[in-house]
């Protein structure tokens, strides 16, 4: 089985504010405000042009971050996936 | 009902009915230099909870377009105060117009100072010593932050003053009654000065964000974007009910505003620093 892509919700759904090590994130079809810390703003970023599954997006993400061990990044991507896809800023495509 | 009267204060505009004369009396002498509402945008009712409660032990269910169920009803001797309190419940709930922050706010000229602190914390009697040094009191109780321009609507309330902070009352003042032994001790109101009431239709720029605490070492810290940024939305009581418009006010709010954090012993203390940092801007 492939494995799942995902993508960021659309431009028009969000209102993206950086503000320091945060970045605030208003989701407009939920009404509801997010605070984003590293790497989550980066991964709405990086899954906002087209869908990624998890392994290019890893590949994609480690071109600018430090994630760390191979492993422990992998596991890392897929908790911060679920919790954007819990909130509705990413879903599978 | 029975007794009713209707005021307005900034752009808003109440209607008070009371089973009994006493409140409404009380409420029209407090308010007597504002003007009457044209319209309500908010009713506050002051009602018995039975008919015999109106003689019989009087005490005042505290109704209105939003009422808070659990809400302790009280003594008819606190009349006043049960109208101060409906009409802050009706804001808090009810009120769409502007983001409504939990803040204090004074002005010179045509900008303005936002004083954001929990109960406790002296914005209201900040607010009222920088008034009697002539800054031009906007309101102790919510600061009305307009979506579409940013700019602070003025909402110059009566304030009220509990306890140790009654001695600061300045002379000359409209005073409502000195209540005893209400759930936060005595408190007495002090309607703003004339001036102050005068100017309630004139907005002014948010040019300063403070977070004041009272009764700590003097100290100065300039808020992260995102403390101030969450600090904003905790002390807003319609933000999430705003919604997009909340969102986008209170992100320009942070971005154009310096935001400082300021601890002070006392008035004298907290005048300074915020005279040193309105200097500073």
């Amino acid at each position: 089985m492939a494995a799942p892509r995902y993508r960021a919700a659309g431009a028009e759904l969000l209102l993206v504010e950086p503000l320091d090590m945060f970045t605030a994130v208003f989701h407009r079809p939920s009404g509801i405000t997010h605070l984003l810390t590293e790497p989550a703003p980066q991964i709405l970023r990086a899954l906002a042009d087209a869908p990624l599954d998890a392994g290019a997006l890893l590949a994609r993400l480690s071109r600018e971050f430090d994630l760390g061990e191979p492993g422990d990044a992998e596991a890392m991507l897929l908790a911060r996936l679920a919790e954007l896809e819990a909130a509705g800023l990413v879903e599978r495509v | 009902m029975r007794y009713r009267t209707t005021l307005r204060v900034g752009p808003v505009g109440f209607r008070i009915g009371s089973d009994w004369r006493g409140p409404i009396a009380a409420v029209e002498a407090l308010y007597r230099d504002y003007p009457r509402a044209e319209f309500a945008d908010f009713s506050v009712r002051l009602e018995a909870g039975q008919p015999w409660r109106r003689w019989l032990r009087p005490s005042i269910h505290i109704g209105g377009d939003y009422r808070l169920p659990e809400a302790a009803p009280l003594p008819l001797a606190q009349g006043l105060l049960a109208a101060e309190l409906g009409m802050n419940l009706q804001m808090a709930l009810g009120h769409r117009r502007h983001v409504l922050l939990h803040a204090s706010v004074v002005a010179r000229g045509d900008r303005a100072i936002v004083m954001s602190g929990i109960s406790g914390a002296g914005k209201s009697t900040l607010a009222l010593l920088l008034a009697e040094r002539g800054w031009r009191f906007m309101g102790d109780e919510f600061a009305l932050i307009d979506p579409a321009s940013g700019l602070a609507f003025p909402f110059p309330r009566p304030v009220s003053l509990k306890n140790e902070s009654l001695a600061a009352i300045p002379a000359g003042r409209v005073t409502g009654p000195l209540l005893s032994g209400t759930p936060k001790g005595d408190i007495r109101h002090v309607a703003p000065d004339r001036a102050a009431i005068a100017a309630m239709d004139e907005p002014a720029r948010p040019a300063l964000l403070l977070f004041p605490r009272f009764g700590f070492p003097s100290a100065i810290r300039p808020l992260p974007p995102a403390e101030c940024f969450v600090r904003l939305t905790q002390a807003s009581t319609n933000y999430v009910a705003m919604g997009e418009p909340g969102f986008r006010a209170l992100t320009r709010l942070r971005a154009e505003v310096p935001a400082v954090a300021v601890d002070y012993p006392d008035g004298e203390a907290g005048i300074a620093a915020v005279e040193a940092l309105w200097a500073a801007l």
